[in-house]
């Protein structure tokens, strides 16, 4: 038996703690709320009606299951509401992945064109807003951008505009969040895969008469697709669930499905509707998820 | 690799330079507004530390500040454990049953909405009658920060050189010893850093921890999120400004780590 295999053994044993816990508290966790989507509200505490107890024998379970009720569901697909937070989520980030790898990619390539020693620092230089608090971000936009903020007396000092501009609860100001939020989730998969095109490639095309624009469209930027669909995929999937970016940045008039998640959450205090947009927003996210777990096992070159 | 385009062109700088701008500006005013003595956030009036006594004699902030501190401190603790052993089980365990779920277990909290895994931990916390508070945050962070650490600590051992292991093995080691002598001292940058990252990811969120916390026990950053929702205050800036601080100071720790990593092999860390 080779040393690989002696060593796999206790490998996978150390892997059962985390593989339980995993199950215990990510797995487990969505079959509560699929039940709890199927069941009634109810005016109690916590405020569902209980579905199955499975302590009860398998009589209870099957009277149980008579009683499920798609009644949150059909609400979902009725009530304008759901629907249209549903589109504007979509919208929402498939704009704004569209936006981050129009500001991401000249940023990515631009470092990776970097000398050497500059890229370490370029990409540290990205990284690290990625570790500052993320609602600390956030609240530094609203800083900036409230009536009169930093921006609106730079504009009126410029005698750019007459009158302070309204920038906080617009979609613009919302963008903006989502898009500075992202950025290094962007630019890094894209950096990593531009950093590690041969430049002889481009020089080859060069040789050959194409110009360097057409070199990049033709060479560069093909390479870079995967890159291009890592990072897209890293921000379109948060972004569709955002919650803190839209409600602090955005206007109330529009919301987002995380804010109707949470709206139905913590102020109307509905948790089976709650879950049943919770188990619709994953539905809506399990093809990216797929494609991105694709994606990740590829990068980090693991045979499973 | 090979690189002989290392041009810098105008457009490659400007569109780095604008890219940086754009990401530490509003880092940099926030911080200098902190020092404002104007109680008017956008009217200058001269530095001062006004604001940070206000903190210091704010109970309520200081008591979530702590929970905050606790929660991440245990919770990373917890994660980096956790997200080791997971990290060994993926990079070394060959194939095993269950394995293709394992990690999708452990890639897709990083990109999951927080409303939904909030959600669902709560109904598993309220299902098992568990009392909502520190606890339960914690336990919810480990979730969430440990499948970070795993992605951190499973690239640095997939970059690293097998034979080293081989080699103790064939000289006597059993494989837990081999581990222990031999891999462990290599990976440990990678372990410091992804704690690092598990404990400001835990100070950072606030979705997470107000589905899971209970009543009375706010974290700073629920504190400082339905204090925003009211309107930009002087004091938040300077909470802001030493939450950055200490962040600051874990960054240059996690970079010096990760430095140490990167000088013994390629440094694979995606995050």
């Amino acid at each position: 038996m080779s040393a690989r295999r002696i060593f796999a053994r206790p490998a996978r044993l150390a892997a059962i703690a985390p593989y339980l816990w995993m199950v215990l508290f990510f797995l487990v966790p969505f079959g509560f709320v699929l039940k709890i989507s199927l069941s009634q509200t109810a005016i109690a505490q916590p405020p569902y009606m209980p579905v199955f107890d499975v302590t009860e024998g398998r009589a209870a379970l099957a009277a149980a299951f008579a009683q499920l009720s798609f009644d949150n569901f059909r609400l979902l697909l009725q009530d304008n509401l759901y629907i249209l937070s549903y589109l504007r989520s979509l919208v929402v980030a498939v704009t704004s992945t569209l936006i981050l790898l129009l500001i991401g990619y000249p940023i990515a390539y631009g470092m990776a064109r970097l000398p050497q020693r500059w890229q370490g620092v370029a990409m540290m230089l990205v990284i690290v807003p990625f570790w500052t608090s993320f609602l600390i971000r956030i609240y530094a936009w609203i800083n900036i951008l409230q009536h009169d903020g930093l921006l609106n007396q730079i504009l009126l000092a410029l005698h750019l505009v007459s009158a302070p501009v309204v920038w906080l609860s617009t979609d613009s100001a919302m963008y903006l969040g989502i898009v500075y939020s992202y950025l290094p989730f962007m630019i890094l998969p894209l950096y990593a895969t531009l950093s590690k095109q041969d430049g002889s490639l481009l020089e080859a095309a060069g040789d050959l008469g194409a110009s360097p624009l057409r070199a990049f469209w033709l060479v560069t930027f093909p390479l870079s697709l995967p890159g291009v669909g890592a990072g897209a995929l890293l921000c379109f999937i948060p972004i569709v669930g955002e919650f803190v970016i839209p409600d602090l940045l955005a206007g109330s008039n529009s919301l987002m499905i995380g804010q109707t998640l949470w709206l139905e959450f913590f102020t109307n205090k509905d948790w089976p509707v709650a879950s049943a947009a919770a188990v619709a927003l994953l539905l809506l996210l399990v093809p990216p998820l797929v494609l991105y777990d694709r994606l990740q096992r590829r990068q980090l070159g693991t045979n499973g | 690799m090979a690189r002989t385009v290392t041009r810098l062109t105008r457009f490659n700088m400007t569109s780095l330079a604008l890219g940086l701008a754009f990401l530490y500006l509003p880092i940099v005013i926030l911080v200098i507004y902190s020092f404002n003595a104007s109680r008017l956030v956008t009217v200058w009036g001269g530095w001062s530390l006004r604001w940070y006594h206000e903190f210091f004699n704010d109970r309520a902030m200081l008591e979530a500040a702590w929970m905050s501190l606790s929660v991440a401190a245990v919770s990373a603790t917890l994660a980096t454990l956790l997200g080791t052993l997971a990290a060994v089980g993926l990079a070394r365990g060959e194939r095993f049953r269950g394995r293709a779920l394992f990690s999708g277990m452990l890639y897709s909290p990083l990109v999951m909405p927080e409303v939904i895994s909030g959600l669902s931990l709560l109904l598993l916390f309220v299902a098992l009658n568990a009392e909502r508070g520190f606890w339960t945050v914690t336990i919810a962070h480990t979730t969430l920060t440990m499948c970070f650490v795993t992605v951190v600590v499973q690239s640095r051992l997939s970059a690293l050189d097998r034979s080293l292991e081989e080699a103790a093995m064939d000289l006597g080691c059993d494989p837990v010893r081999a581990f222990l002598m031999v891999t462990l001292p290599l990976i440990v940058p990678a372990i410091v850093a992804g704690w690092m990252l598990a404990f400001t990811l835990s100070l950072d969120d606030v979705v997470i921890a107000s589905f899971t916390t209970g009543p009375g026990s706010a974290t700073l950053p629920i504190r400082i999120y339905s204090e925003v929702r009211l309107g930009v205050k002087p004091e938040i800036n300077a909470i802001c400004t030493l939450v950055i601080a200490l962040i600051a100071v874990i960054i240059v720790v996690a970079s010096f780590a990760s430095k140490l990593s990167s000088s013994q092999g390629e440094s694979a860390a995606p995050l």
